[in-house]
């Protein structure tokens, strides 16, 4: 339906009168030159601008209840992750003097049992959220970033480079990549960083063609023609129109990636392909089938790590589905 | 405008002898056809000359390539033929000279809120061009932000700084559009239906703004338009085009008050409000991929179908011949009828 | 008994302390084979004005007054005789031409659709129905099977004025018809409307941002502003000798060519419509008139009788006595 050309009663506007509370410090000393007209709104500076859009974009995400719900968990996860050394202490990790016997059932001492070892499940857990949650981050950024560039440099210059990058893309994305990670994680030597590579440089496809489809669109509007008349370079376009433009679908994209990365990383671990002297939840996976836990029943050793590896992943993917839909309204993504 | 005082002696014409501050020569714009197809011949010969501090208005239909032509004067595209000369000299196409043809010639586009970035504020948006050209920031950037600003009609202009576009009306837009234009003290600006989707009285407001800017800063501009009121408003000459090639030429009075191309009578008797008997073409503008053999505008004339261009003896040549391309200057019709006819024939600016 | 009556119409968006009157009280008539153009700036309510008169707004907005269609309250009725209507009695045309089709469908079956639907006619009556239309808004009866996407802006025009006349309704509302067209195509589908009207005695009412484009197609001509009609009166009177200063500041904005008064001389109005939602107190236009009197600021004014035809306009310096609701129609 077309929209009637009267008042559409926009929810920003009503806020802005009470906008001033923020007061801000000028970090620009006021200008005696134009000292006139003291405006009736509150000062201009970037600072409180941005201030202003923060508040604004943390109301629209608060309307999402399963993206609040996601943030939680992150927030609690994530703290539990950094505060491991004071938690539960370097101790649980060591195989030599775990404290426990082999396979204990969950009990007062040990809330999740222990592994083989006789080593807290609980306390390897919480160890393995850091490693989980930094080779996911890290992958994702890494995918991302890479996604980004071929994805903006494509949709920006457009002719027979678009088509060579884009057909290598291509060539990435039909490529399956656990496969790919698996020959990466096999041919490098093993490490954490050898996953975060593995990971990262497989699954930066799907960024790519998502950013360059929205480069294309942004590069259509009529400012970039503006811009490029008043001189710009691709450069200056690249960085001062398409980039802001392309970021927030960048930065919902970087959340979903999150969770895929956190899944790879457990699946390599769970192959075998990771760092051993690492414990990670995947690793951790592997282990307990290693140690018969699927067939003896020692649910205590393989849930967890099961759970928390689904529970951060759509964490992530709920926290990825508010953010699309704050920063960009147009996809419709539901509450 | 001193480097093209010697060339200008070889002009034969007053109006050349201080040199145009923008001409075109010979230009022509081709795109690829569609899957093979034709080439579409979007700029298919044009000369058009504008003088300092001179308003021009090129006129005609969508798809006739005004737009194209509007690039091509701002570099924006490469013609396949004929050159852009800015104040004597030729263009080039090299980043570094095109970068520094941009700071004296700006571009102004047509729907405001689509050429400002809705992410910038009205200060980013003015103060890019600056930016782009390496002007240093601090206290001398904010000064030209807020005297373009003001020279654009938005003040006090520090109100302004801080909003985004979204915040402001139509014509506030359009007039953030031209202050970002303006803060880097152009010479010319080229402006693509700069009002046609302004509503009516900010229209009038726009064009008053631009003719304040010629008679203040001397500041000359190429309005694209499909509006003939608007190069009545405000042009001193204007050029009418059709299908890629400009059809007629002169002063808005010559023109507008005695046209004499079949295609110019035509679009100023469907005019709303003129209240004259209008000529109201059939069919829709042809293709510019397939430009018709002879006059291009024979198989739409109204002149050729009625049969007096029979009676003039020229039904011929305007199936056949193509009219000469008219000269940058001067009063004329690409037109065998109107010059059969011969009616009034006024010397060509004095030649 | 005229085709159309409106009677103290209002449109509120929106509930409570926030919400927004976008029309506020209008009165206009219209007969069967005349035409009312209601022209202004975007904001001044003549969209949802079009939009009420078939109770398409979206559900936020309230209504209050009357329409009348053929003596029938249209803001009264159920719903499934709303539905009648809507095919059988009045039509629109929206503006943009493009998204209004659909892109999947051929145009022919669209125009035969509701034929199909609301007058059970055959498939082959239809069909054959649908050729006649296109025939009638001067498209080849052969370009049925063409999709939407084959056709220029003017073209697509067409086919939506042929849907409008699908079921041979009494009224075609028509927003801003020919806004994204060329003049040249604009020429082509206003005299197109004008025989339509004039050979099936259709009422029309187009809305425009264009009074010329008003002055030369309808009878009488309404001028919005701020959701109110601030003048109204025989189509060429209003253009050429508007009361409202308002109606005149945009009447001069559209320049005469050939007439020496506007030649490099632009006239617009200084500042911007007014926001719906906080409106100024008094006459709406008084910021902007370049005539107020102090007046102004307080004391809105009701439309008085301006001149001979039933021309009207709500201005103090309108000497003529109030009129109160609809003044006849007709001139």
């Amino acid at each position: 339906m077309t929209a009637p050309d009267g008042p559409a009663p926009s929810s920003g506007r009503g806020a802005t009168p009470s906008s001033g509370r923020g007061a801000a410090p000028d970090p620009e000393p006021p200008s005696t030159a134009h000292g006139a007209a003291p405006a009736p709104a509150a000062p201009w500076t970037p600072w409180t601008r941005r201030r202003r859009s923060a508040a604004r974009f943390w109301r629209r995400y608060r309307a999402h209840r399963a993206g609040l719900c996601g943030l939680a968990v992150l927030l609690v996860i994530a703290l539990v992750a950094l505060a491991a050394p004071l938690l539960v202490g370097d101790g649980a990790r060591s195989v030599t003097d775990a404290p426990g016997t082999a396979l204990e059932e969950p009990s007062g001492r040990f809330p999740l049992g222990t592994d083989q070892f006789g080593r807290p499940v609980l306390g390897l857990l919480v160890w393995g959220a850091r490693v989980s949650l930094t080779v996911g981050l890290l992958a994702a950024a890494l995918s991302v970033a890479i996604g980004t560039l071929i994805g903006v440099a494509a949709g920006h210059f457009g002719g027979w480079f678009a088509t060579v990058v884009m057909r290598i893309t291509d060539w990435f994305l039909v490529m399956p990549t656990l496969v790919l990670a698996i020959v990466l994680a096999t041919v490098l030597s093993r490490s954490v960083w050898t996953v975060i590579l593995a990971i990262g440089v497989t699954v930066w496809p799907t960024t790519a063609r998502l950013v360059r489809a929205q480069t294309i669109a942004v590069e259509s509007r009529p400012y970039i023609e503006r811009a490029r008349a008043l001189g710009g370079g691709h450069l200056h376009v690249m960085r001062r129109h398409v980039l802001p433009n392309v970021l927030p679908l960048v930065l919902s994209q970087t959340t979903l990636c999150v969770s895929s990365a956190i899944l790879t990383e457990a699946t390599l671990a769970f192959l075998g392909l990771g760092d051993p002297t690492v414990v990670s939840w995947g690793g951790m996976l592997q282990d307990a089938r290693e140690a018969g836990a699927v067939s003896s029943g020692h649910w205590w050793y393989l849930a967890p790590p099961g759970i928390a590896v689904a529970v951060v992943a759509l964490a992530f993917t709920l926290c990825g589905r508010a953010l699309e839909s704050v920063l960009n309204p147009r996809l419709g993504v539901g509450r | 405008m001193t480097g093209a005082y010697a060339e200008g002696a070889a002009g034969p014409r007053k109006t050349e002898a201080s040199g145009p501050l923008l001409a075109a020569t010979g230009l022509r714009v081709t795109f690829p056809g569609r899957r093979g197809g034709p080439e579409v011949r979007a700029v298919d010969g044009v000369e058009l000359a504008i003088g300092t501090g001179e308003i021009v208005a090129l006129v005609g239909e969508s798809g006739c390539g005004k737009s194209t032509l509007a690039r091509a004067l701002l570099g924006l595209l490469t013609p396949s033929a004929g050159s852009v000369a800015f104040a004597g000299e030729p263009l080039a196409y090299r980043a570094r000279a095109l970068r520094a043809y941009r700071r004296r010639v700006q571009l102004v586009l047509q729907d405001p809120s689509g050429s400002l970035n809705p992410r910038h504020t009205v200060y980013d948006a003015v103060a890019e061009g600056l930016r782009v050209h390496g002007v240093p920031g601090g206290r001398d950037e904010r000064t030209a932000v807020a005297r373009a600003l003001a020279r654009a009609g938005l003040r006090p202009p520090e109100r302004f700084f801080g909003r985004y576009p979204h915040e402001l009306s139509g014509g506030q837009r359009q007039r953030v559009v031209i202050a970002g234009a303006l803060v880097l003290e152009p010479e010319l600006i080229v402006a693509d239906e700069p009002v046609a989707s302004l509503d009516a009285s900010v229209r009038g407001e726009i064009l008053a703004l631009l003719l304040r800017l010629r008679d203040e800063l001397g500041l000359a501009a190429l309005v694209v338009t499909h509006d003939l009121g608007l190069a009545w408003n405000i042009a001193d000459r204007v050029a009418v085009m059709y299908l890629g090639r400009i059809v007629e030429t002169g002063t808005v009075e010559e023109v507008l008050s005695a046209p004499r191309h079949p295609y110019t009578r035509a679009l100023l008797s469907v005019l709303p409000g003129g209240g004259a008997e209008p000529v109201v073409l059939t069919g829709e503008p042809p293709d510019p991929a397939r430009v018709p053999d002879g006059c291009r505008f024979h198989v739409r004339c109204p002149v050729l179908a009625s049969g007096e261009a029979e009676r003039a003896g020229v039904a011929d040549a305007c199936r056949t011949r193509d009219p000469a391309v008219l000269p940058a200057h001067g009063r004329d019709a690409a037109c065998h009828w109107a010059a059969a006819a011969g009616r009034e024939p006024d010397g060509r600016d004095g030649g | 008994m005229s085709l159309l009556e409106i009677r103290g119409l209002r449109v509120t968006y929106g509930r409570g302390p926030s919400a927004v009157p976008a029309v506020r009280g209008v009165d206009l008539t219209l007969a069967a084979g005349t035409t009312l153009g209601i022209a202004g700036e975007s904001g001044c309510g003549k969209s949802t004005l079009a939009l009420a008169l078939l109770r398409l707004l979206p559900s936020s907005a309230r209504l209050a007054g009357t329409v009348l269609l053929d003596g029938e309250d249209v803001l009264g009725m159920r719903w499934g005789r709303l539905r009648t209507v809507r095919w059988a009695g009045a039509s629109i045309v929206f503006q943009g031409a493009m998204h209004s089709l659909n892109a999947v469908h051929r145009i022919g079956d669209q125009i035969a659709e509701p034929l199909l639907v609301h007058r059970r006619e055959t498939a082959a009556g239809a069909r054959r129905r649908a050729a006649e239309l296109l025939e009638q808004v001067g498209l080849p009866a052969s370009r049925a099977g063409a999709y939407p996407h084959e056709l220029s802006g003017g073209q697509r025009q067409r086919v939506m004025i042929a849907m409008a006349l699908a079921c041979a309704p009494r009224l075609i509302v028509a927003d801003e018809p020919t806004t994204a067209l060329d003049v040249m195509i604009q020429a082509q589908i206003l005299r197109l409307i004008e025989r339509l009207v004039a050979e099936q005695g259709i009422g029309l009412v187009l809305i425009s941002h264009d009074l010329a484009v008003l002055a030369d197609t309808c009878d009488r001509l309404a001028v919005m502003y701020a959701g109110r009609v601030v003048e109204e009166g025989p189509a060429r009177t209003v253009y050429d000798a508007a009361a409202h200063p308002y109606g005149r500041a945009l009447s001069a904005a559209f320049p005469r060519v050939g007439d020496p008064a506007s030649r490099r001389a632009p006239r617009g109005l200084p500042g911007d419509p007014p926001d719906p939602a906080a409106l100024p107190d008094g006459c709406t236009f008084h910021p902007r008139c370049p005539v107020a009197l102090a007046g102004c600021a307080e004391e809105d004014q009701p439309l008085r009788a301006a001149g001979p035809g039933a021309h009207l306009a709500a201005c103090v310096h309108v000497a003529g006595a109030p009129v109160d609701g609809p003044a006849g129609g007709r001139p």
